[in-house]
């Protein structure tokens, strides 16, 4: 409006409550709900997700190019030798990961039982891989090999320490979820056990990765 | 939606709720503010001690007596950390951008406000850790805030403060990055899901691109300090050997440890390292963007190449950090890769200053304390920009680095422009933050001061450097050409005592103005951007409930055809001729 | 209408504001035009080559100053608040590609021609018979050793000999020539605090090591500084012309005795030199 002040237009703007005028699309504003009531959109729970995990991936490139360089440097590596467990562990890992996927659907399909028996399997088999890892550290200390023996076993510990850590938080999500239920889960669409599952599994894959490395890293 | 935000934004009550935990990103901004306050001061204190060691080597203190050269590089390791990492990763980018960023796209908080109150406890509790290295045995760190190994991973027999000072120091850094991590993530997140109707990315505010291009740096830069510090931290107490190598003797002891890089440390920690620098400037240069339009009553000149600039010095900044390391053992191929790419981030820098001219060229400028430190930016970011293109030779940097010209340098872009801008922004927001102004007298004398005194400062350390001074020397009485330098050095030292005592007018003006200042209008400054359009200051959610729409680029300034020399981004489109974005 | 500051104010601070900037230009071009702190003379063509491409960076970073800091005052005067209405743009396309060309040219360009003399010092070859002296960091000093008659330099004692030594409670050492290599037999060991002697106009190799932290070899008036980092090896070369006494000093944070850590680089003639070796006495 022509002649307007800057008090009238801002009363005018307001009012409309935020949605645009005819023939103006503007940028974003999808997910919002018109009305302009405030909160965290849905979108921005997986967006922080991913820069969580973003984050997470530099942490652990950082220890990858640090044990190349490593590896790279003199001749005096000795090589680790993985204790076979590890294998069995990171197929309880993967079975997890499956159990939750489950969960998952069952969640989807609004069973749930079905979701409380497939997630709580994931959560076991979660404590069974942190477990297992538990034991691969033993078996290594029962041969002599522990964190500052050399190169090689240094990383062997901190790769698998941080990334138990790492896991341990992922419990936490995964308790979480159990603990808030099952209303929680429908008043929520399934946001917690999504994100909580999309991080385990990025765990898994991140595990099998560094699996790899020290394996051929050897 | 969640029940984060519903916690979030009902208005909280009781004082604990209100201003201690608050989830309110205009809280949480204003805590990390002071924080970053206190330990500017704290640092400002100890770089002064340091400036009268090296200008009076055997000057009595009272009660401590003269000034032993581990206490100097004692002092000079914790001022390095508490300037770079408490003050200008904090108040610039956590201060400002959690108090502005989530008004100025038309959010009524952060994504995540829990975590927002996290990180910034998860801030001070790393200040406390730092600062109780002090107070330990042996004292603060003496390796510099870069910790190179080995000398920062051997422990107590390579030097004072080595013991549990280095290792606090290192729990700091860990506590801090985490921090960080947890800021820089909501930083994003905000800016990409949060954003009101009509604000597309390149109608944001030029702040609101530097908070975000930051923060995208930070996400990827922290995470690998946080990696090298543990990595460190083992070396130290659990006797790996990452960083030290074999064949150690110190102390006639022969040290345990074998086959480990001290440069694997000098690469990550400049991997890091970098970035950081740039972490340190972005938020500043976004500010005296927008503080240079708004009271040049124009567009700002090149915006898009303005955002392009930013994103790619961010960007660049990632492969830069080799030439930290020119001297270091390092191949020389990858020194001559790492000079190059040097080189060419000075191009964005350079179109920036370019495009802050070219805003100013045909303008209207008024000068207002904010806008004096916008000006003062850009003179500086000039001085100290060009200084880096010596040091990011290879050749020529052989004689300069380890010198005070690259302490004149790094002084003057980090440790002056950046803090003009953090001066630029206060003055500029204070209005809507406190509803009244800064005293502009005090603020203008604050500005000449400090505008004086830190070139007379920074300026001579170049010559220094030239000279051959090397850096972190208490003093240069062993040298043959050493005490030539003592007038320079107490010229300088003399000057920084001025132009510290210069902060105190700012001090005073800061707190006395929150009660006594000149009562502000809601928008004082005709600017055009969303956070002039809520009130001062603005209530819990921001927008009382109602999310703005933008219409129009941040900068539409003396738009021709316009009754007002400014038309603001949420007006309608019908009631102004649209001049595009 | 509008604003908030008065104009008549204006006017005075952009002219303070303008004559602060161009005093600081002529500061800043004067002081380094008379060159109030500055190098000291190289003595090598290595030096004289880094000082070229120094003057070279001074000339051209010194217009991008002055020019900067210069429209920074005009502008500030000529388009202080008088009333005006500023001129609406968004920028001007064709000054955004030419000053963006300009500058990639020139900065890229200086870097580029930075590497020749990069590569020189770190890529070229030794050359037939450099005079190899290496030189050993430690908290807080400097030692030298020379290769001898022989030119060869004898072994350390290997680490695993030592620590077995150690064990059995003798007196052992890393830095300990190894005696079963009878290269070492005339190698001239110079311990801590020792001053160091190169010939002129021959080339000099030196092998950097360290005894425990990271150390770092300067002399201003080679203007090459290289870390002596422990658990590395790294060699230098560089040609002194002219005799004379120069500074050799630590420029590598080292601990508290950092600034203490210095001695002095003998430029010696060849007859001088040789003299000065035959005077070192022959250790281990």
């Amino acid at each position: 409006m022509p002649g307007a002040t800057l008090a009238e237009e801002l009363r005018t703007a307001n009012d409309r409550g935020g949605r645009p005028p005819a023939g103006d699309p503007g940028g974003r504003g999808d997910g919002w709900g018109g009305g302009g009531r405030a909160g965290t959109p849905r979108r921005a729970y997986y967006t922080g997700l991913v820069l969580g995990l973003g984050t997470i991936l530099m942490f652990f490139l950082a220890l990858v190019s640090a044990y190349i360089v490593r590896k790279g440097l003199g001749g005096d590596w000795r090589a680790t030798q993985l204790p076979p467990v590890l294998w069995l562990n990171t197929g309880v890992l993967a079975a997890s990961s499956v159990a939750l996927e489950a969960a998952r659907r069952s969640f989807r399909q609004g069973e749930a039982a079905g979701f409380a028996r497939w997630w709580l399997a994931g959560l076991l088999l979660g404590i069974g891989f942190l477990a297992g890892q538990l034991v691969a550290w033993r078996q290594l200390a029962a041969q002599g090999v522990y964190l500052a023996s050399n190169a090689s076993s240094s990383f062997f510990y901190v790769f698998t320490a941080a990334h138990g850590l790492h896991l341990v938080g992922g419990l936490c999500a995964l308790l979480y979820v159990a603990a808030r239920g099952w209303s929680h889960l429908l008043r929520t669409d399934g946001l917690a056990a999504g994100m909580a599952a999309a991080y385990w599994h990025f765990m898994d894959g991140l595990w099998v990765f560094l699996l790899l490395l020290l394996y051929f890293g050897r | 939606m969640s029940t984060d935000a519903h916690a979030a934004h009902a208005a909280p009550t009781g004082f604990v709720r209100k201003y201690i935990f608050s989830t309110d990103h205009k809280v949480i901004g204003l805590q990390y503010y002071f924080l970053a306050l206190l330990a500017a001061f704290v640092g400002l204190a100890l770089s002064l001690l340091m400036r009268l060691r090296l200008a009076w080597p055997t000057m009595e203190f009272p009660l401590t007596g003269q000034m032993l050269p581990e206490q100097y590089l004692a002092l000079m390791t914790m001022h390095g950390t508490i300037m770079v990492f408490f003050v200008l990763t904090t108040a610039p980018q956590s201060g400002f951008g959690n108090y502005i960023l989530p008004i100025q796209i038309g959010a009524a908080d952060m994504a995540f406000p829990v975590l927002n109150m996290l990180s910034f406890w998860f801030t001070f509790a790393a200040f406390v850790v730092l600062l109780a290295a002090f107070f330990v045995q042996g004292g603060a760190p003496i390796s510099g805030w870069t910790g190179y190994a080995p000398l920062s991973a051997i422990g107590e027999s390579a030097g004072p403060g080595l013991g549990m000072g280095q290792t606090l120091w290192i729990i700091s850094i860990a506590i801090f990055c985490g921090a960080s991590l947890m800021g820089a993530l909501n930083f994003i997140a905000t800016t990409v899901d949060l954003r009101a109707r009509g604000l597309s990315l390149m109608r944001m505010p030029l702040t609101v691109w530097a908070w975000f291009i930051t923060a995208i740096v930070a996400l990827l830069a922290f995470g690998v300090l946080l990696a090298a510090g543990i990595l460190l931290l083992l070396d130290r107490v659990a006797g790996t050997s990452f960083f030290i190598p074999g064949g150690l003797v110190v102390t006639e002891k022969l040290l345990p440890h074998e086959g480990g890089s001290p440069l694997l440390w000098q690469h990550l920690f400049w991997f890091f390292g970098h970035p950081e620098v740039y972490i340190a400037i972005l938020p500043s240069m976004g500010i005296a963007s927008h503080v240079l339009a708004t009271f040049s009553r124009k567009p700002i000149f090149g915006y898009r190449a303005m955002v392009y600039a930013i994103a790619t010095i961010g960007f660049l900044g990632f492969c830069v950090w080799g030439h930290h390391m020119f001297a270091s053992g390092m191949s020389p191929y990858s020194a001559i890769a790492f000079s190059l790419l040097t080189m060419s981030i000075g191009v964005p820098s350079a179109i920036k200053t370019f495009n802050w001219l070219g805003t100013l060229w045909g303008g209207r400028i008024r000068f207002t304390t904010a806008m004096l430190f916008a000006l003062g930016f850009v003179s500086l970011f000039v001085s100290g920009g060009v200084s880096g293109l010596f040091l990011a030779q290879t050749s020529v940097d052989q004689p300069l680095h380890d010198t005070p010209f690259v302490v004149g340098h790094f002084h003057l872009i980090m440790g002056v422009a950046s803090i003009f801008g953090i001066f630029a922004a206060t003055y500029y927001w204070f209005p809507k933050m406190f509803a009244r102004h800064m005293n502009e007298t005090i603020g203008k004398l604050h500005f000449w001061l400090t505008f004086a005194g830190v070139y007379v400062v920074f300026m001579p350390m170049h010559f220094m450097g030239l000279f051959g001074q090397p850096r972190r020397y208490p003093d240069l009485q062993a040298l043959s050409f050493g005490s030539l330098l003592d007038p320079a050095h107490k010229f300088v030292s003399i000057a920084a005592l001025v132009t510290g005592a210069a902060q105190l007018l700012f001090l005073f003006n800061l707190f006395w103005s929150m009660k006594k200042g000149a009562q502000a209008e809601l928008n004082p400054w005709q600017a055009t951007t969303l956070e002039w359009t809520v009130p001062s200051p603005p209530p819990h959610d921001n927008f009382g409930g109602r999310t703005p729409q933008v219409y129009r680029g941040p900068y539409e300034y003396s738009v021709p055809g316009e009754t007002e020399d400014f038309v603001p981004q949420h007006l309608p489109a019908s009631t102004v001729q649209a001049q595009g974005d | 209408m509008q604003r908030k500051t008065s104009c008549a104010g204006s006017t005075a601070t952009a002219v303070i504001f303008a004559l602060f900037v161009v005093l600081l230009t002529i500061l800043t071009v004067y002081y380094f035009a008379i060159k109030l702190w500055w190098f000291p003379d190289p003595i090598n063509e290595i030096g004289r080559e880094i000082d070229r491409q120094f003057y070279r960076t001074l000339v051209i970073t010194g217009l991008v100053f002055v020019l900067s800091q210069l429209a920074l005052a005009w502008v500030v005067v000529r388009y202080r608040d008088r009333g005006q209405r500023a001129h609406y743009s968004h920028g001007v396309g064709w000054m955004e590609i030419t000053w963006t060309l300009a500058t990639i040219i020139l900065f890229i360009g200086l870097g580029v021609y930075a590497q020749f003399t990069w590569a020189k010092i770190h890529l070229d070859p030794p050359g037939p018979d450099p005079v190899e002296v290496e030189v050993i960091g430690e908290q807080f000093k400097w030692s030298f050793r020379y290769p001898g008659p022989d030119g060869k330099f004898g072994r350390y004692k290997p680490l695993e000999q030592v620590k077995r030594e150690r064990a059995a409670g003798r007196r052992s050492d890393p830095w300990q020539l190894d005696p079963a290599d009878p290269a070492g037999q005339d190698d001239i060991v110079l311990g801590p605090g020792s001053l160091m002697a190169v010939p002129a106009n021959r080339q000099v190799q030196i092998i950097l090591r360290s005894k425990d932290v990271i150390h770092s070899f300067f002399v201003r008036e080679l203007r090459l500084k290289q870390d002596a980092v422990p658990g590395m090896v790294v060699p230098l070369r560089f040609t002194a012309e002219k005799p004379g006494d120069y500074e050799l000093y630590c420029t590598e944070l080292c601990g508290m005795g950092h600034h203490q850590m210095r001695t002095v680089l003998k430029v010696l003639s060849q007859a001088d030199y040789e003299q000065w070796l035959r005077g070192q006495t022959a250790t281990e």
